[in-house]
């Protein structure tokens, strides 16, 4: 079983990206479980999503404590919220940032960086003051980890994108190009 | 057969949709809101030929709804928490004149203190208005168990409500693989609702009028046998779904208790994370099962005492507490239990009010303090406890 967090802030679509990278890897024939850190989101708040992938039927119904995965939807989150909380050992962090891997304090495995701000912003999708990254991350997953192909990714959100569909679906190729990955 | 990633909220609703509900009245509540949105828009787009009506109360959304039963139509709603405890005269309402609505409650704590999150408080404080109750683990059984209700609860030998019951967001709004059967298939499972008593200008009919002493009594008798033989129709509309669809549900689920000496006693999701916690203290060589109690009323004692007869220790985990008692599932299981000339000793633990959250650690650990008789008997025992 892949154990996935997802930390954004309201309005980033954290949720929305568990839930389509649960697409995808339905998609694939895996049993998705996503789900919201059971709270009230407010726009700006840090928001918390999960996903759990599996090859058998997923029955463990409490959250996540020790993920294999945890994607970063917002650089400032990196200094008000502990992301790498309970990451395995061999665990992977992906992260919205244009910052260069000398300035990144995180500590893992397997770090991703990607400029989904940026891409966001190319591709349209969101304002200045907020972009919406979720699908932008979501192309990094394929690049960073071995667990979903983008194929897959984009096929999930050209279905389950609320609007802009295409340029979303753009979004996540580009970033899927232009993740940069630290071993 | 479509098989789709959805919201536990909108397995119910596409499973009333499946239903061919007629009427729905529904007031929005949070964690239910979504379960009626959608249906709303299945309405508006013509996809459900139902009537959609606004309410201004759950207690008004429940009057509708014994209206639109009465008139021989196929009502439904769904609610939560406080918007439950306001209906709760039109509960006994439903029950009383006999008319077979189905509702999903999802599970979320009575404040205050204000909670969004889970515990059964709501539904367990409902228990004696003489709905069927039914506690759902999985989105797939919420979907599944949508439709039975229906084909329950319009049974000639039961023609009582019932309430499928989810937990909040847990279910709510997670998203979980939900297969769905095609509506030909469904609509042979699920035939339309022909009421056999209803609101007819060509044939009129007192509905709700005084009943004298002389005769409510065997009216009273009347209701709680067709509950009893709600056990069987439960049973029978379970294997025929499974055998249609190959799914099959009863009044409880049984797992890994074929040689088991301690017995887990759960309901809902916490019964899915169980398995989890049993599967993992089996191989550590602990004789662990357990059973989800998947019907709550009627309370399928007659499954509750043989499972009882064959295992060393039974340990009830309730999510839900009677202030003054103890956990209700606790208290049901041993009250079923009473009479029986050997039984053995009976755990009552509580776990997870208002949302807390339920670990496969959390389950394994309580097994093992049983194992070891260090859980208090005749005690709650509080799991997790900060004070």
């Amino acid at each position: 079983m892949i154990e996935i967090r997802f930390h954004g802030r309201g309005g980033q679509g954290a949720v929305t990206a568990a839930n389509i990278l649960a697409e995808a890897c339905f998609k694939e024939g895996k049993d998705v479980q996503a789900f919201p850190m059971f709270g009230v989101e407010r726009r700006g708040a840090p928001v918390t999503a999960f996903l759990r992938v599996d090859d058998r039927p997923i029955r463990i119904k409490s959250q996540i404590y020790n993920p294999d995965i945890v994607a970063v939807l917002d650089t400032t989150l990196l200094e008000a919220v502990d992301v790498t909380s309970g990451l395995k050992k061999d665990g992977t962090v992906i992260i919205n940032t244009d910052l260069d891997i000398k300035d990144i304090e995180i500590k893992a495995k397997k770090l991703a960086l990607v400029d989904a701000t940026k891409i966001a912003m190319d591709h349209g999708l969101g304002s200045k003051a907020a972009p919406i990254v979720n699908t932008s991350i979501l192309g990094s997953f394929p690049r960073a980890t071995e667990m979903v192909s983008i194929e897959s990714v984009i096929k999930a959100i050209k279905e389950k994108s609320p609007a802009k569909a295409e340029e979303n679906a753009r979004a996540a190729e580009d970033a899927y190009k232009n993740t940069r990955v630290f071993e | 057969m479509v098989k789709k990633v959805i919201y536990g909220n909108h397995a119910v609703s596409y499973g009333a949709r499946d239903s061919r509900v007629e009427v729905i009245a529904a007031y929005p509540i949070t964690p239910q809101t979504q379960v009626v949105e959608l249906l709303s828009e299945f309405c508006a787009s013509g996809e459900l030929k139902a009537k959609f009506i606004k309410v201004e109360s759950e207690h008004s959304a429940m009057a509708a709804c014994v209206g639109a039963s009465a008139a021989g139509a196929r009502a439904f709603t769904a609610t939560s928490s406080q918007g439950l405890a306001l209906m709760h005269e039109m509960l006994h309402w439903a029950s009383n004149a006999r008319h077979p609505i189905v509702m999903a409650n999802i599970n979320r704590a009575m404040g205050p203190p204000w909670s969004i999150w889970t515990d059964q408080n709501d539904s367990i404080a409902q228990r004696d208005t003489g709905w069927l109750q039914f506690y759902c683990s999985t989105n797939q059984e919420v979907y599944d168990t949508t439709i039975q209700a229906f084909k329950i609860c319009e049974n000639d030998k039961v023609l009582l409500p019932g309430m499928l019951i989810l937990d909040a967001f847990v279910l709510s709004h997670t998203s979980e693989v939900v297969d769905m059967p095609p509506q030909e298939e469904i609509d042979e499972f699920l035939p339309p609702y022909e009421a056999k008593y209803k609101l007819d200008l060509d044939d009129p009919r007192a509905f709700g009028g005084l009943m004298f002493p002389d005769w409510y009594y065997e009216l009273k008798y009347k209701q709680h046998r067709s509950m009893e033989k709600a056990l069987k129709i439960i049973e029978d509309v379970g294997r025929e779904f499974g055998e249609r669809f190959g799914r099959y549900y009863g009044l409880v689920e049984e797992y890994r208790i074929d040689d088991a000496e301690i017995v887990l006693v759960v309901s809902s999701t916490v019964a899915q994370t169980s398995k989890e916690a049993v599967d993992l203290l089996r191989k550590e060589g602990m004789r662990i099962g357990l059973v989800r109690i998947r019907t709550f009323r009627p309370f399928p004692k007659e499954k509750i005492r043989k499972i009882a007869s064959k295992v060393d220790m039974m340990i009830v985990i309730d999510r839900n507490i009677s202030f003054g008692s103890e956990g209700v599932f606790y208290t049901e299981t041993k009250a079923a239990l009473y009479n029986e000339k050997s039984r053995p000793p009976v755990y009552g633990v509580i776990i997870g009010l208002g949302g807390r959250d339920v670990r496969v650690e959390d389950i394994m650990n309580i097994a093992k303090k049983g194992k070891n008789n260090k859980l208090e008997i005749n005690k709650i025992n509080w799991w997790g406890v900060k004070l």
